[in-house]
């Protein structure tokens, strides 16, 4: 057989599986990739996956037919003697089409990836303290948070505050005077600024159905943007080793009418009042110490500052 | 070229035939340093660094709740450490010189014993390190069979949470440590100087030195465990490392000794391949492996640095109150982040590139046909190293910091797999048209080709920013990794265990075990880690100790494999055990016909490898090329054909 029946055979098998492949990746498995579709930030992170696993399967495909064809035929019990030499030891025009199509495949990968970051808003992913890809109205939103009773109507962008501490996430809700909950509530059809930081060691905050995941330092704001289009409820898990119970660190959200999130918002600012009293002022970053978190309420009753000295006497512990 | 000259008088057979004295490393008989001395200096220096400590910091930095003092623990383990060397003798040469007296004579010891201390023959230290990774890799994979046993139930708990964070920890550790030196120290020491002609490497010492501080890490980060272990994983981010306990000491100085022999053998090995080649040796004939492991050397001796300074840093934050990871006092917990991946993400390619060079030694031998493309696969080995060094922060996606970087990471990232992708062009060249003998070597070679093609696909899902924010910190992560380290790097080791065994050991590995081993390692494996790659798109994070309980059916199945698995490095060890003490075989000279220049050499290889030094004539790949030129002149052995022509 010549080299060209072998490549052409080859060609042939490894055309069919393909496309046999990505139509079933596409229109069977696609559909149900994760992260789903309950925000935009999940639907394109979607279709990126979809696209590369497009391209990935192909490749794979490829490079097993060619080793399962090579096995089979060129076995040694099958193989007739194999030609050394100069041409066996290189082939220009096959090293330079290799070098050609993977070199190509990987530029086209990384501006699709940097593409779909820009048209989708950092697609979920925390942008630190200053991102430069922000939604509309993101700005805004940023700017109410320091006014705690601009509360929140549909159509505007919403902040929230993702506190993250071991072992557990707290929420904070600026603009409804800055109560704190460990609900996740969120209104359906909003942009949502998640201002994510941390009072301890890192934490990852990950909404895994809303298609975001955002680092929680201490003493950082990182910014995370996405955009509900489902209702439903949402699972966060911490996916940053945050020490021992890491394992134990998620709770669960929910999507709601916007209705029905105003409704909760409201009721819950007004049902937390008092220990939101307590709290310190918002901020985007907390600085906890023997005092906690700029303050608050703490062993000795009073609010802030107290005497560590008072407390615990000569015994003081490490600040 | 002067190498002959070098050659010390001091050895005929064995004995000494000069009355200079013998140093303490080389005298026979228990009254000399050995494996014994060495047990004993790092116990008494441990005890002494430990009432050192207490002595000198005896009421200050006491580590909260721990009943321990970080002062006393750290200059334990450093006092241990340096009692280990200077009980084997790794000091001797140089506290002789600084002492301005002559050093002891070293002589290459004959008989077992000589395993047991500080040898300076590359042979020598090449089997010490097969012992010693096997150490850690069997260790390691214990702890491994530990965490599978604990995710086989989602609300059923074989260990506290505390415990399985501390086995999570160290598994990674061990086994990233491992893995740095698992082809480089074994079969680099033993294979480079016997595959470019030389009789030694270029720094015998600094070679010894690096096994035995290698050693010395295994036994400090193990001593973690008994200090409360530590809880960050293997990558000990800041500030989870500065709350941790005293175990995180050994987590911090393990490292930084680890990293003094990672740069030990890497500018040895670098230093060797440059300069201690054989006439004729030229750049384009230099074995692929031995391509592979300067590449290698070079990370090694590069990004290594980075380790040890940021380890001795998070040591300082701990003893002497300075803040490099402390936010609050100034420092920065993201500059751990970008030290330790500075080095990390080099190290992802020390773990990969000596594989590489493996299998390109490995196909042309069973395919009967020369590499296909050789010089773009060096080249692509270079390209990797160079470019391993510009995607540290891929890791760092949604970590906030530099956002406006990502897309510039995202395509050095995808760019580093146009040079990776050249060793497929090179295995599927060599492939094609051949004559393939399935011989063990040549399965597992196949085999990274199958497992690393499935962990370099992912790895561009995961240099993609969009789909990272799914797949980062998950088991997507988990599996990936595993199949290019683990499915690439190991499989390759165990492919080149199994093809220079005969020649290290003179004794053949039993194929039919070997088959047994192969396939239950290659099919468990897969059936481990691929139903991560789900159980992670399906959301569970890493290192957690429970689990939605709808993945439970997932877990479990991987646990079973996982068990599996470990059997099969069961089979292996048994293999290892029957092949050369219970029913040895001898080897043949050349058992793989292999024009490879370390055949060449008589079975076992003499003490200085090369009775003259040889010129080599060819490159090693010419098979089936009829008449193609004698691979070296080895002097009075005559031309060497190698292999017989196919």
């Amino acid at each position: 057989m010549n080299e060209t029946h072998h490549l052409r055979r080859m060609t042939t098998i490894w055309v069919i599986l393909s496309i046999a492949a990505d139509l079933l990746g596409w229109f069977v498995l696609g559909p149900h990739m994760p992260p789903g579709r309950m925000t935009e930030t999940a639907y394109h992170d979607q279709i990126d996956f979809n696209i590369l696993l497009m391209v990935a399967l192909p490749v794979v495909i490829g490079v097993w037919v060619y080793m399962g064809y090579a096995i089979t035929v060129w076995s040694a019990k099958r193989a007739p003697d194999p030609v050394g030499g100069d041409a066996a030891r290189g082939n220009t025009r096959t090293q330079v089409l290799w070098i050609s199509i993977t070199s190509v495949m990987t530029l086209a990968a990384a501006a699709f990836g940097t593409w779909a970051l820009v048209v989708d808003h950092g697609s979920g992913g925390g942008e630190g303290p200053n991102p430069i890809w922000a939604p509309s109205g993101a700005a805004q939103a940023e700017t109410a948070a320091f006014s705690p009773n601009s509360g929140w109507t549909p159509g505007q962008a919403l902040p929230v505050q993702v506190i993250g501490q071991q072992w557990k996430f707290t929420y904070r809700y600026p603009t409804f005077g800055g109560f704190e909950t460990s609900q996740l509530i969120l209104p359906d059809n909003a942009t949502i600024v998640f201002n994510v930081t941390s009072l301890d060691v890192i934490h990852s905050f990950w909404a895994y159905q809303l298609g975001v995941k955002a680092d929680a330092n201490p003493q950082v704001n990182d910014v995370a943007y996405t955009e509900t289009k489902q209702l439903g409820s949402f699972m966060v898990r911490c996916s940053e080793l945050c020490g021992i119970w890491h394992g134990a660190m998620y709770n669960s959200g929910q999507v709601v009418t916007p209705a029905a999130f105003q409704s909760w918002a409201q009721q819950t600012e007004a049902a937390n009042a008092a220990n939101t009293k307590l709290l310190p002022p918002f901020a985007w970053t907390y600085v906890p110490d023997a005092n906690g978190a700029n303050g608050g309420y703490y062993p000795d009753g009073k609010a802030t500052p107290y005497s560590s000295v008072e407390v615990y006497g000569s015994k003081n512990p490490a600040s | 070229m002067t190498i002959s000259a070098e050659r010390p008088v001091a050895t005929s057979g064995g004995a000494t035939t000069t009355t200079e004295r013998v140093s303490w490393t080389q005298r026979p008989g228990i009254w000399s340093q050995h494996l014994g001395t060495a047990i004993v200096g790092a116990i008494v220096g441990y005890l002494l660094g430990h009432w050192l400590g207490n002595a000198i910091a005896s009421s200050y930095p006491y580590i909260q709740n721990s009943g321990q003092n970080v002062i006393a623990v750290t200059l334990g383990e450093i006092f241990g450490v340096a009692g280990w060397l200077l009980g084997i003798g790794a000091l001797n040469y140089p506290l002789a010189k600084m002492a301005g007296r002559q050093p002891g004579k070293e002589v290459d010891v004959q008989g077992w014993s000589k395993y047991f201390r500080y040898s300076t023959n590359h042979k020598t230290v090449g089997l010490q390190y097969v012992v010693g990774v096997l150490l850690f890799l069997f260790t390691g994979g214990l702890l491994a069979m530990a965490i599978r046993t604990e995710l086989l139930n989602p609300t059923t708990h074989y260990f506290s949470a505390d415990t399985y964070i501390k086995i999570v920890s160290e598994h990674g550790t061990v086994m990233m440590m491992m893995a740095t030196s698992i082809v480089v120290g074994p079969l680099g020491n033993y294979l480079v100087p016997l595959m470019i002609g030389s009789r030694r490497m270029a720094f015998p010492r600094i070679e010894a030195f690096s096994f035995w501080v290698f050693t010395a890490g295994y036994m400090v980060i193990f001593s973690a465990l008994p200090l409360g272990g530590f809880p960050t994983g293997w990558t000990g981010y800041a500030p989870l490392q500065t709350q941790a306990g005293p175990g995180m000491i050994g987590y911090l100085f393990g490292f930084a000794v680890i990293g003094m022999g990672m740069m030990a053998a890497g500018f040895n090995m670098a230093v060797t391949i440059i300069n201690y080649r054989a006439p004729g040796m030229t750049w384009s004939r230099v074995p692929i492996l031995v391509w592979s492991l300067l590449a290698t050397s070079a990370l090694l001796t590069l990004a290594t640095p980075t380790l040890f300074a940021a380890g001795v840093f998070g040591l300082l934050d701990k003893t002497a109150q300075t803040a490099f990871y402390v936010n609050e006092h100034g420092g920065s917990a993201y500059l751990w982040q970008n030290l330790f991946w500075f080095f990390g993400h080099p190290e992802v390619y020390i773990m990969a590139l000596p594989g590489f060079g493996i299998v390109g030694e490995i196909l042309p031998v069973f395919t009967r046909k020369p590499l296909f493309a050789y010089k773009v696969g060096a080249a692509g080995m270079i390209g990797v190293a160079l470019l391993s060094f510009f995607v540290w922060q891929h890791h760092l996606y949604q970590s906030g910091i530099n956002p406006d970087m990502r897309p510039l990471f995202m395509l050095t990232t995808e760019l580093i797999s146009i040079p990776t992708g050249f060793i497929y062009l090179v295995g599927m060249g060599t492939l094609y048209k051949a004559k393939i003998r399935f011989e063990i070597p040549m399965l597992f070679a196949l085999a990274l080709y199958f497992n690393f093609l499935i962990g370099g696909v992912t790895g561009v899902f995961l240099s993609d920013v969009p789909v990272n924010v799914t797949v980062h910190g998950g088991f997507f992560v988990l599996s990936h990794f595993h199949y290019t380290i683990m499915g690439g790097l190991l499989f390759a080791f165990m492919g080149g265990l199994y093809y220079w065994l005969p020649k290290m050991t003179g004794r053949m590995l039993n194929k039919k075990i070997g088959l047994w081993h192969f396939w239950t390692m290659f099919v468990f494996f897969n059936l481990t880690f691929f139903p991560m790659f789900i159980i992670g798109l399906l959301g569970q994070p890493r290192r957690v100790f429970t689990y939605a309980k709808n993945l439970q059916g997932l877990n479990d199945f991987s646990s079973v494999s996982a068990f599996l698995l470990g059997f099969s490095f069961l089979i292996f060890a048994f293999n290892m055990v029957y092949s050369l003490w219970i029913n040895p075989q001898k080897a043949p000279a050349n058992p793989w016909d292999s024009r490879g220049l370390e055949w060449q050499t008589a079975n076992p290889v003499p003490s200085y490898n090369f009775e003259r030094i040889p010129v080599v004539l060819s490159d090693p790949y010419r098979y089936s090329e009829p008449g193609a030129p004698a691979v070296a002149d080895l002097g009075d052995a005559g031309l060497v054909h190698a292999a017989p022509q196919d």
